[in-house]
């Protein structure tokens, strides 16, 4: 039966089950055949903590969000127009995000009156008629996928674990996907165990036939191929193109990557990422804590490496002191605080941006750190490199800042020339700088203030340093106040120095008469920039600018935000970028601030900017 | 010592030698020397300087690591590359210099306080780890620099500007914490008995791997006195076990004291008339099973303390393991070509 073709310009699919029904693979396997067919897209993973919480509850939901269009997309998006749900916990915990005329896909096998009252349904939401205002896909995956693996030398329990290939292939005939990709995956994922890559090839390919025959489904979607810049692109994740760029960095630097880092989330798959390059010269460390992962990255240091530590807000609060050191011994290190929901554990695998004061603030006495934001899961590479290369030109610690979203969360990456990349080399310190050949450890190079990088091993530079006051120049141990006044103001000046040496902040602004300016930094790039779009396709004018140095700010922050009648700000906290703008700039900005543990929705934060337009 | 010095030193295969002939001199820097007069640590300073120039290192290639306190100090004092942490921290930021610069000799001054209460876990884990360490940990069982507070070594009752009615914590015995953290060399020595202090740390310079050394030192301002018993000529051969490798364990005066199996695995002093000679334990610095070395470090009590090499055992180092895993993968896999990285996984391409 040939069935109709309708073209979208663009498509939200959610796919949500409960932990164990393989929803994350699932929407990645989606996203890849997405990315292969060439939309462009954004994808938001939304999981739980524990690792397999009770079957069936709303706790244990765990979701995949993909956004993919025929154009330009910087959002994973704000609400979907499919909703596949493998359970009833999955329709209930995703369904108040729905618009009206919405699809739904529900698995029927598991709407049980166990399973309804596992979640509280007094009756079935499938049989009620409160499911009304949306289209309503109810079929038995589960069962259906059984009978199609039936012949297969696999257990019932084996056969019913594929049923979200079978989903997959129903979602991949749907919205036209390309197939070879996901059957090609399946085939190495399961290399070993024969008989399940049959079942979940097999359960696939069912889903997709299925589809194709079914009178469920009338319609076929198309979303056609985004126009993108020329070039080789890949999918990738924050944290995947953050490990990329510190492997870039230390190939453009020549010095070996040190990372010192212990498990946390959302951090850990970059230590997981690194610890597969080891024929790049990559050390991995997991240390018995988190201050002994700084630790041994400073060591490393220290013998000339390029230092790396990985963690999230937790592991910064543990890592403080030795921050502090670093600082003080003013060699290369950064720090990645992958931001996670706060204060404490907070919500480990929920997205927030609230950890930038810590970076800036948080460690005793004066003790200043550039701190470098990615703002998309791509961008993460290039600020990898940014990270380090003011780490190694300024032998300073570095924050760079991702967060939850960004490091699970992919788009469309144009793959870099290799050869194109900053050249991060560093010279070492060869020769005595005193004046009766001595060396002097704390003698600064005049533009930067950098110290000279003396590694061990360098005959006639050897030298002692460490977390005691130093006097200027010479290195040695000094209480003396006025000495200690001027390296406290050296270091400061040292770091507001990098002010000169980084591009000067770009405004958004097509018309050129915006009176409002909405600044961001970190991962709210995506939302900011189609809340802009959108105000400004209702017909009002906005400007967009976003700060990927938060310390210092690039040389020109105050006099863009002076240009505006009003600054916007919105982040994922409490106004924390707000509170530095208004100490730094006697800028009156406002905060548009909401900590769910989620990206902004575009339209929340369009309506925000719309008030504040009509408000000047 | 029974074991000959030894001549070559495994664990410095790889550090860059010197032609150049060496003193203690050359170890000293123009910095002040500001431990309190007649603290031990001058004499371990001494004892360092003096046996440095044996290994005929280049003086570049050795560097001190230390954390906070009055031991830690150390560094500043020595002419070779150092840094002077934070409390505690030392032996990990070590295990980074030492993992990444095999090129280097690492040692690691730390304190009682230092290493065993604000760093234990660090200690714990460089030894099960076996980095190519060596960790000088100064037991004066008090907090010198934050003027005399009660340390984990500290006996129970120690009456202590923190502990006007006694310390009731149950002191580490840091001998049988590093045996159970499954360290590979553990050894005691004593600040004033340089000649013991020099030999310890030359076997624990030849060991590869990570080391531990014990060195008893007086803080003459907070606990004065408190290894006096093993000092003192009156006293020290009654109260000192010295254990000597392959051989029976004897010591006394007379010599007419030693040690013997006890009952259910733990060691016992004995008069050797009484049980004689056959009856005493033979040293085994090198058994792989740790438990006599354990059994022997149950045996410090305030009358007796064993001192000498409780164990010295071969196992891969981890800094050794780690650069095999990279020599390996590039082996296997060639030299990462950063292009063909980047390239990997799915890609599409637009014109």
């Amino acid at each position: 039966m040939t069935k109709q073709v309708q073209q979208l310009d663009r498509v939200i699919i959610r796919f949500a089950g409960d932990s164990g029904d393989g929803m994350q693979l699932t929407g990645s396997r989606f996203t890849s055949e997405t990315a292969a067919f060439g939309n462009d897209l954004s994808t938001l993973p939304d999981f739980p903590a524990e690792i397999r919480a009770p079957a069936g509850t709303l706790p244990g939901v765990s979701a995949f969000q993909l956004h993919f269009a025929d154009h330009e997309i910087t959002t994973p998006g704000d609400a979907p127009n499919v909703l596949v749900a493998m359970n009833p916990a999955a329709l209930k915990a995703n369904l108040k995000d729905l618009p009206p005329g919405a699809d739904i896909i529900v698995n029927t096998d598991e709407f049980t009156k166990r399973n309804l009252a596992k979640v509280g349904y007094e009756s079935n939401p499938l049989e009620d008629g409160s499911l009304d205002r949306y289209q309503v896909h109810a079929l038995p995956l589960t069962s259906m996928t059984v009978d199609a693996l039936e012949g297969l030398d696999i257990s019932k329990k084996d056969a019913e674990r594929a049923k979200n290939m079978f989903a997959l292939g129903l979602l991949s005939w749907l919205y036209s996907r390309p197939t070879e990709g996901t059957i090609e995956f399946l085939r190495r994922r399961f290399a070993k165990k024969p008989a399940i890559m049959e079942a979940n090839i097999k359960a696939f390919q069912a889903g997709w036939s299925f589809g194709e025959t079914t009178e469920a489904f009338s319609v076929q979607y198309e979303v056609k191929p985004a126009p993108m810049p020329a070039g080789t692109y890949r999918n990738i994740t924050g944290n995947l193109a953050l490990a990329y760029g510190l492997i870039a960095a230390s190939r453009r630097s020549g010095l070996p990557l040190f990372l010192g880092s212990y498990p946390i989330t959302p951090a850990s798959d970059i230590l997981h990422e690194l610890s597969k390059h080891k024929n790049f010269g990559v050390r991995t460390f997991q240390a018995e804590d988190e201050i002994a992962g700084i630790g041994a990255a400073l060591g490393a240091a220290f013998g000339g490496a390029l230092a790396v530590t990985t963690t999230s807000g937790p592991g910064v609060a543990l890592k403080t002191e030795t921050i502090g050191l670093a600082v003080a011994l003013e060699l290369p290190l950064v720090i990645c605080d992958i931001q996670r929901g706060g204060p404490s554990t907070g919500l480990p695998t929920k997205t927030e941006q609230a950890d930038l004061l810590q970076a800036m603030f948080g460690r005793n006495g004066e003790a200043p750190a550039p701190i470098v934001a990615a703002r998309s899961p791509g961008d993460c590479f290039d600020a990898a490199l940014e990270a380090c290369r003011i780490a190694l030109k300024y032998r300073t610690p570095v924050f760079l800042l991702s967060d939850g979203y960004l490091a699970n969360g992919s788009e469309p990456w144009r793959i870099p020339d290799p050869d194109a990349l900053p050249d991060l080399r560093v010279e070492f310190a060869t020769e005595p700088n005193g004046p009766n050949g001595e060396f002097w450890p704390y003698l600064r190079d005049p533009q930067t203030l950098a110290r000279p990088w003396a590694v061990p091993g360098t005959p006639g530079l050897e030298h002692r340093i460490g977390g005691l006051e130093k006097a200027d120049r010479t290195g040695t141990v000094s209480y003396d106040p006025d000495n200690h006044d001027l390296m406290v103001r050296t270091r400061a000046a040292k770091i507001e120095g990098i002010a000169r040496d980084i591009p000067p902040l770009e405004v958004e602004d097509p018309t050129g008469d915006a009176r409002v300016l909405v600044l961001g930094w970190g991962s709210t790039y995506g939302p900011i920039g189609a809340a802009c779009r959108a105000v400004r396709d209702a017909g009002f004018t906005v400007a967009q600018a976003h700060l990927r140095h938060l310390n210092p700010f690039p040389a020109n922050t105050g006099e863009v935000l002076r240009r505006y009648d009003k600054v916007l700000i919105p982040e994922m906290n409490l106004g924390q970028l707000a509170l530095l703008v208004r100490a730094k700039y006697l800028v009156d900005a406002i905060g548009y601030n909401r900590v769910r543990g989620l990206p902004f929705k575009a339209v929340e934060l369009a309506e925000a900017i719309q008030e504040v337009i009509k408000s000047v | 010592m029974s074991e000959a010095t030894p001549r070559t030193y495994p664990a410095l295969a790889l550090v860059p030698k010197t032609d150049a002939t060496q003193t203690a001199k050359d170890f000293k820097t123009d910095q002040e020397v500001r431990w309190c007069p007649g603290c031990g640590d001058y004499a371990i300073l001494a004892a360092v300087q003096g046996f440095l120039p044996e290994l005929g290192l280049r003086r570049e290639n050795i560097v001190f690591v230390s954390g906070i306190g009055c031991s830690s100090r150390f560094p500043y004092y020595m002419n070779t590359y150092g840094m002077h942490s934070i409390h505690g921290r030392a032996p990990a930021i070590a295990t980074g210099l030492a993992c990444t610069r095999p090129d280097l000799s690492v040692w690691v001054v730390t304190g009682d306080g230092d290493a065993l209460s604000i760093g234990g876990n660090h200690l714990i884990h460089a030894l099960r780890r076996n980095v190519n360490l060596k960790i000088l940990l100064f037991n004066n069982r008090i907090y010198g620099l934050t003027k005399g507070q009660y340390s984990p070594t500290s006996e129970q009752g120690k009456i202590t500007k923190s502990t006007p009615f006694g310390s009731l914590d149950t002191p580490f015995n840091p001998i049988s914490l590093a045996l159970g953290a499954e360290a590979t060399f553990v050894a005691r020595t004593i600040d004033s008995d340089r000649k013991h202090l020099t030999e310890v740390l030359r076997q624990a310079a030849a060991h590869q791997g990570a080391a531990l050394v014990e060195i008893y030192q007086n803080c003459n301002i907070f606990n004065d006195g408190a290894f006096d018993n093993l000092k003192n000529p009156a006293t020290r051969d009654d109260a000192t076990i010295r254990l000597e490798h392959g051989q029976p364990i004897r010591f006394g005066k007379d010599l007419d004291k030693g040690v013997a199996r006890g009952a259910g695995g733990s060691l016992r002093i004995v008069d050797v008339a009484e049980v004689g000679e056959d009856a005493l334990l033979v040293h085994d610095a090198h058994a792989t099973d740790p438990a006599q070395a354990f059994a022997l470090s149950r045996l410090s009590t305030p009358t007796h303390t064993p001192i000498g090499v409780f164990r010295s055992v071969t196992r891969p180092t981890y800094d050794a393991l780690m650069t095999e895993q990279l020599e390996r993968a590039v082996a296997a896999q060639g030299e990462g070509d950063l292009g063909e990285l980047l390239r990997g996984g799915d890609t599409w391409t637009i014109k």
